[in-house]
C-alpha cells in the first residue's frame, strides 16, 4: 500500500509517498532524490547508508521510511554550511580520506555522531566506532587521520 | 505489507493476533528488515512495537533487572545497575553490530530471531533469564532457553510477543561472562560462543553455576554436565580442565564455512573454559 511519510530532512520539511515496506534510505534516495546517502550491501553492514535520526547515527537501511516519520533526519547533503564545507569533508579532502567516495558519506556521518560524543577520540577509539563502516579502498589509514585533523580543528575552532 | 505501530500492549497483541496472513513483530528491525529486503521474510503484517508504553525501559524488579522488548542494546551498556550485575550479558549484548546496530538491535529480537549464533542468548541463558511473553492467551513467563526451538524457530504461539526479559537478582559473590570466537574482531556471525554464570560459597568453592554454548546445536545449550564439572570445589585448572572436556562433549555442531565440527567442539571447550575463569574472577575467586 502506499502511503506519505513526512520528515524534516536538513532542516526543512519533505513529505513523499512510498510504499509501507520502504526502506529509509530507500525513500531519501528514489523518493527525495538526495542521492549522497549511498547503498553499498543488502545485509546492513557496510554503513554506506548512514545518516542521522535525531542525532544518532543509524543505517538508513535498517529503518522503515514510516518510522522515520515526524522524525529530523540529516543526511551528508546537510553538513556543509552553503558552500563551505564542514571540517570533517575538509578534512577527509586534505588528508586524503577517500578514493573512489563510495563509503565517504557514510563514513562523515558516522564520524560527525563520533566527535559529538567524543571531541578528542584516539585512533582506536575512531577505529571502533567505524566498525560499521566499510571502505575498500583507503585502508582506513586516512580516514582515521582525517577525523583526528577534524577533531583537532572543530576543538580549536571552539564548535 | 502493513505496518503498524501500535501504543498498547493489547492493540499489538490484538493485531498480531487478528492477522490472516504472516505478522511479524518489528523491534530494532536489524534482522527483521534485512530478511524483509532479501526476501527470505514476506510478511503481510509488521507490527512495530517501540510506540509501547514501557517496552523502551530497565526497570529493577525483586532485586533483578526487567528489560523491555524494545530497549537498545546501547542503552543496556549504559545501565550502570545493570552492568555491575550482569557484565556478562551487556558484554554479549553489546558485541551486536557497530555503533549504528547497537543504536537499534534489541536482546529479545537477538532472541526471537532464533539464530543459533546469537550472541545474547548464552548470556542470558547462564544468567537464569525469563522471557515474559504475552499474547491473547495471556501472560506466561518461560526460560530464555526455551524459546527458540531451532534455526529461525521459536516456541511462540500465534499472536504471542515477548514483552521483557527479566534478569534475576543476583546473589552476593557471582559474576558472569560472555566469549564467542569470530575470525574478525567485530561485525561478524560467532564460530561459538559461551556463557558463564556462577556463585561462590562462604568457602570461595563454586557453588552453582550455569553454562551455555551458542553455535554448536540448533539453538543455544544450556548443558548441566558443565556446570556439574565446575560446582563443589574451588576454579582451579583441573575443574577448568573438566568443563571444558564437558563443553566439547555437549556440542552437536555443523560443519560450514565459518567452522568444522571438530573447530567447533575444540573451541566449545576453549572458550567455556576461559568464559568460566572470567566469571570466578568476577565473582571474587581465588585460586
Ligand atoms: C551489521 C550487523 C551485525 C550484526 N552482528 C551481530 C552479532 O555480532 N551478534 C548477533 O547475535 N547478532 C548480530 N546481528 C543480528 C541482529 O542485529 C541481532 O540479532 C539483533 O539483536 C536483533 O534485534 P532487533 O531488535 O533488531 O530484532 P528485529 O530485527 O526487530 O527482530 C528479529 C526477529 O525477532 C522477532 N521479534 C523481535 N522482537 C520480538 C518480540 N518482542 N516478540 C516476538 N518476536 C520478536 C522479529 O519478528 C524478527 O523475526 C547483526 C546484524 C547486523 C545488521
Ligand atoms: S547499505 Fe546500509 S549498511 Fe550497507
Ligand atoms: S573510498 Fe572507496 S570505498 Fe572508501
Amino acid at each position: 500500500m502506499t502511503i506519505t511519510a513526512t520528515m524534516t530532512v536538513n532542516g526543512e520539511e519533505r513529505s513523499g509517498v512510498c510504499e509501507e515496506r520502504t526502506l529509509l534510505v530507500t525513500f531519501l534516495r528514489e523518493t527525495l532524490r538526495l542521492t549522497g546517502t549511498h547503498v553499498g550491501c543488502d545485509t546492513s553492514q557496510c554503513g554506506a547508508c548512514v545518516v542521522l535520526i535525531d542525532g544518532d547515527s543509524v543505517k538508513s537501511c535498517t529503518v522503515l521510511a514510516l518510522q522515520a516519520d515526524g522524525r529530523d533526519i540529516q543526511t551528508i547533503e546537510g553538513v556543509a554550511d552553503g558552500d563551505e564545507l564542514h571540517p570533517i569533508q575538509q578534512a577527509f579532502h586534505e588528508n586524503h580520506g577517500l578514493q573512489c567516495g563510495y563509503c565517504t558519506p557514510g563514513m562523515i556521518m558516522s564520524a560527525l555522531d563520533l566527535l559529538k560524543h567524543n571531541a578528542d577520540p584516539t585512533e582506536r577509539e575512531i577505529r571502533e566506532h567505524l566498525e560499521g563502516n566499510l571502505c575498500r579502498c583507503t585502508g582506513y589509514h586516512n580516514i582515521v587521520k582525517s577525523i583526528r585533523a577534524a577533531a583537532g580543528k572543530m576543538a580549536g575552532a571552539g564548535a | 505489507m502493513r505496518y503498524e505501530a501500535p501504543d498498547t500492549l493489547e492493540a499489538a497483541v490484538g493485531l498480531l493476533s487478528a492477522a490472516d496472513g504472516a505478522a511479524r513483530v518489528l523491534a530494532g528491525g536489524t534482522d527483521l528488515l534485512v530478511q524483509l529486503r532479501s526476501g527470505p521474510v514476506e510478511p503481510d503484517l509488521v507490527v512495530d512495537i517501540k510506540r509501547v508504553p514501557g517496552m523502551d525501559a530497565i526497570v529493577e524488579e525483586a532485586g533483578g533487572f526487567r528489560v523491555g522488548a524494545a530497549v537498545p542494546g546501547a542503552a543496556l551498556g549504559e545501565h550502570a545497575g545493570l552492568r555491575a550485575a550482569w557484565p556478562g550479558v551487556v558484554e554479549a549484548t553489546e558485541l551486536i553490530g557497530s555503533t549504528q546496530i547497537q543504536g537499534r538491535a534489541t536482546m529479545v529480537g537477538n532472541l526471537c530471531n532464533a539464530s543459533p549464533a546469537a550472541d545474547s542468548v548464552p548470556a542470558m541463558i547462564a544468567a537464569g533469564a525469563t522471557a515474559r511473553i504475552e499474547g491473547p492467551g495471556g501472560r506466561r513467563d518461560v526460560p530464555v532457553e526455551e524459546v527458540a526451538t531451532g534455526p529461525g524457530r521459536t516456541s511462540l504461539a500465534e499472536g504471542e510477543l515477548v514483552a521483557s526479559v527479566f534478569l534475576p537478582a543476583r546473589p552476593a559473590r557471582s559474576g558472569d561472562a560472555y566469549l564467542r570466537l569470530i575470525p574478525r574482531t567485530e561485525m561478524d556471525i560467532a564460530v561459538v560462543g559461551a556463557g558463564v554464570s556462577l556463585t561462590l560459597g562462604e568457602n570461595g568453592a563454586v557453588s552453582a553455576a550455569r553454562v551455555a554454548l551458542g553455535a554448536v546445536a540448533p539453538t543455544a545449550l544450556l548443558d548441566r554436565a558443565c556446570a556439574d564439572a565446575i560446582v563443589g570445589a574451588a576454579l582451579d585448572a583441573a575443574a577448568l580442565e573438566k568443563l571444558a572436556a564437558a563443553a566439547s562433549a555437549a556440542c552437536r555442531p555443523i560443519d560450514d564455512k565459518r567452522g568444522t565440527v571438530a573447530y567447533r567442539t575444540r573451541v566449545a571447550g576453549v572458550l567455556a573454559r576461559r568464559a568460566a575463569a572470567i566469571a570466578w574472577a568476577r565473582a571474587g575467586g581465588r585460586a
